[in-house]
């Protein structure tokens, strides 16, 4: 096999420490990049930081008399509103993937020394940056408006777990999402299936006083498991049976998300 | 095998589904030229680069840049190339200046590293005045002039432009002609493809007919139209029924009615003019004028492949 010798510099091997380091800054980078979306799409901005806001509004004070629930209903629903915020938050991640992969930006991004996947991942910490941000104003509204949290500091830290979870279990699915869309309308039908799931599990309201099909879809769809975990632990009572399955329903659902996202992102290069 | 082919692929092959693309294409690129892969649509031009800049696998050959396997050494061929596709490859929600320092960022250069190349750039590029501006604002000429910035970012040696000037207008064409050729000077290697035979004949120094994902012709532009094509002698006349005569007497050539002339092929020589020119003054025809032309690479592809290039 005839050999020519390398020629350039930039190509001497790196060290394995000066690859970690690039490695790290390589997804921080990304991150960045798709954070800088969010705040140059006026309508992804206004998702962010309206949505949250009109939500707590609206079930605290339009729906919220009229609901009645086991204890104060605006400790009851804030949870709720965090995940329905988050997921769809997540969710968005998918329109994004589908945006970069129609771009022929995605070929300049593969044909650099980076980390093939570092664009993914970059959406995906992008997605939770900005969905704790939207959690962050829910819980502040909620406060405002008069929710209690009775969370000591080891709850506080569970639930913050359990959320940081979700929103990278909800963003890899998008991104999976995302990579098989053939469009971007495409992948925003997904945010709406999302944005909707919240409804029909305990999110709003409790599943008892659902007609017996939607109960039973609802009490074994993952989101109810996941809020009555959070609710459990931001009020400061014991999650029971519903942590290890809301645990296990995110787990599997980010490595199916994470697992079909690899696939179908190294198949593009095949 | 001579030491100084920065690109060198032997036998690539590339099926999509059913759809044989590449069927055993070689190709060689000399240190610091430029050369062209010229052919029709769907010849497999794009596959090529795709390739070689490790975007895409073959199913079968090997493709080397710098040394480097394409496949097996991608990480090492993707810091020594550079590449810009076929439609701008930049963020559209981001500035113009953002995208290169993302660009910088991503290819190490630390944060004002990546910014002091991008100023350099967008100054180069003639972006400068639009360098805080969304990219989703920018003309289609201006598009391309920051794809290619962000492609030189990092001045890699080996660059592949896939049909660099594809709906540029002729001043962007000729900008972008003018880059490519300070590049080569600089020492840089660039394979390009394009469909524009002109392109090809102007810009490269060394050209491959690609057909049917192989090479069909391969050398400079002169080497392919001396040995492929022929010179012609176009013939004008004073009358329609002179240049129907003159047909008739010399039963060859191409007739254009409304030029009024009759096109032959030549081997360029005095001699077969004359003798084309005393055979009709036989039959008592005389042609007004006549102009020679040197063959076009649009001749060489005809001659290869029995049909047209596309547009010159």
């Amino acid at each position: 096999m005839p050999m020519t010798t390398p020629v350039h510099p930039a190509a001497e091997p790196e060290s394995p420490a000066v690859r970690l380091a690039h490695a790290v800054g390589d997804h921080l980078v990304l991150a960045g990049r798709s954070l800088r979306h969010v705040t140059r799409d006026v309508e992804s901005l206004l998702l962010a930081v309206a949505l949250p806001v009109l939500m707590m509004l609206l079930f605290r004070y339009v729906f919220g008399g009229a609901i009645s629930v086991p204890g104060r209903y605006v400790d009851y629903v804030v949870p709720g509103i965090i995940l329905l915020c988050a997921g769809y938050g997540a969710s968005l991640t998918a329109p994004g993937v589908a945006h970069d992969m129609a771009q022929g930006v995605i070929d300049r991004f593969r044909s650099l020394p980076i980390a093939p996947s570092a664009v993914l991942v970059g959406h995906v910490g992008a997605s939770l940056a900005r969905n704790l941000l939207s959690t962050a104003i829910v819980v502040g509204v909620g406060l405002l408006t008069g929710f209690r949290p009775a969370a000591d500091a080891a709850g506080w830290l569970a639930a913050f777990g359990l959320l940081v979870l979700f929103i990278l279990a909800m963003s890899w699915a998008a991104v999976a999402l995302g990579l098989l869309a053939r469009s971007v309308a495409g992948a925003s039908g997904f945010t709406f299936v999302i944005l909707f799931l919240p409804y029909l599990s305990s999110a709003f309201v409790p599943t008892g006083t659902m007609p017996a099909v939607l109960r039973v879809i609802a009490e074994h769809q993952p989101l109810t498991p996941i809020t009555e975990t959070l609710r459990a632990l931001l009020l400061g009572a014991s999650p029971g049976g519903d942590a290890p399955l809301a645990v296990a329903w995110c787990a599997a659902l980010l490595l199916a998300g994470y697992g079909a996202a690899a696939y179908l992102f190294s198949r593009r290069s095949r | 095998m001579t030491s100084d082919a920065v690109v060198e692929a032997t036998g690539l092959t590339r099926s999509f589904g059913a759809t044989r693309v590449l069927s055993g294409l070689d190709l060689r690129v000399a240190r610091g030229t430029i050369h062209a892969l010229l052919g029709p649509n769907g010849a497999g031009k794009t596959t090529t680069v795709r390739i070689l800049a490790t975007l895409l696998r073959p199913d079968s050959g090997t493709a080397r840049v710098a040394g480097y396997d394409v496949v097996r050494q991608a990480r090492q061929v993707r810091r020594l190339i550079g590449l810009t596709g076929q439609y701008a490859a930049v963020d559209e929600l981001l500035t113009g200046a953002e995208n290169l320092v993302l660009m910088g960022r991503l290819h190490h250069l630390g944060r004002s590293g990546a910014r002091r190349r991008a100023a350099e750039l967008l100054e180069r590029f003639d972006l400068g005045h639009a360098a805080h501006r969304p990219v989703r604002t920018y003309s289609g000429g201006m598009r391309r002039r920051l794809d290619l910035a962000a492609t030189l970012i990092t001045r890699p040696p080996v660059i592949f432009l896939d049909e660099p000037t594809v709906g540029l207008d002729p001043r962007s064409r000729q900008t972008l002609w003018d880059v490519v050729r300070e590049l080569a000077a600089s020492g840089v290697t660039i394979l390009l493809t394009t469909q524009y035979l002109e392109e090809a004949d102007r810009l490269a120094g060394r050209i491959a007919l690609i057909d049917g994902g192989t090479v069909i012709a391969e050398g400079t532009a002169e080497e392919l139209k001396r040995t492929l094509a022929r010179e012609r002698v176009e013939l004008f006349f004073g009358t329609a029924e002179e240049l129907a005569r003159a047909a008739a007497c010399l039963a060859a050539g191409d007739r254009d009615e409304a030029r009024r002339s009759l096109s032959l092929a030549t081997d360029g020589s005095a001699a077969e003019v004359h003798r084309i020119l005393d055979h009709l003054a036989r039959h008592g025809v005389a042609a007004d004028r006549l102009a020679v032309h040197r063959p076009t690479l649009d001749d060489v592809f005809l001659a290869l492949t029995g049909r047209k290039g596309e547009a010159a």
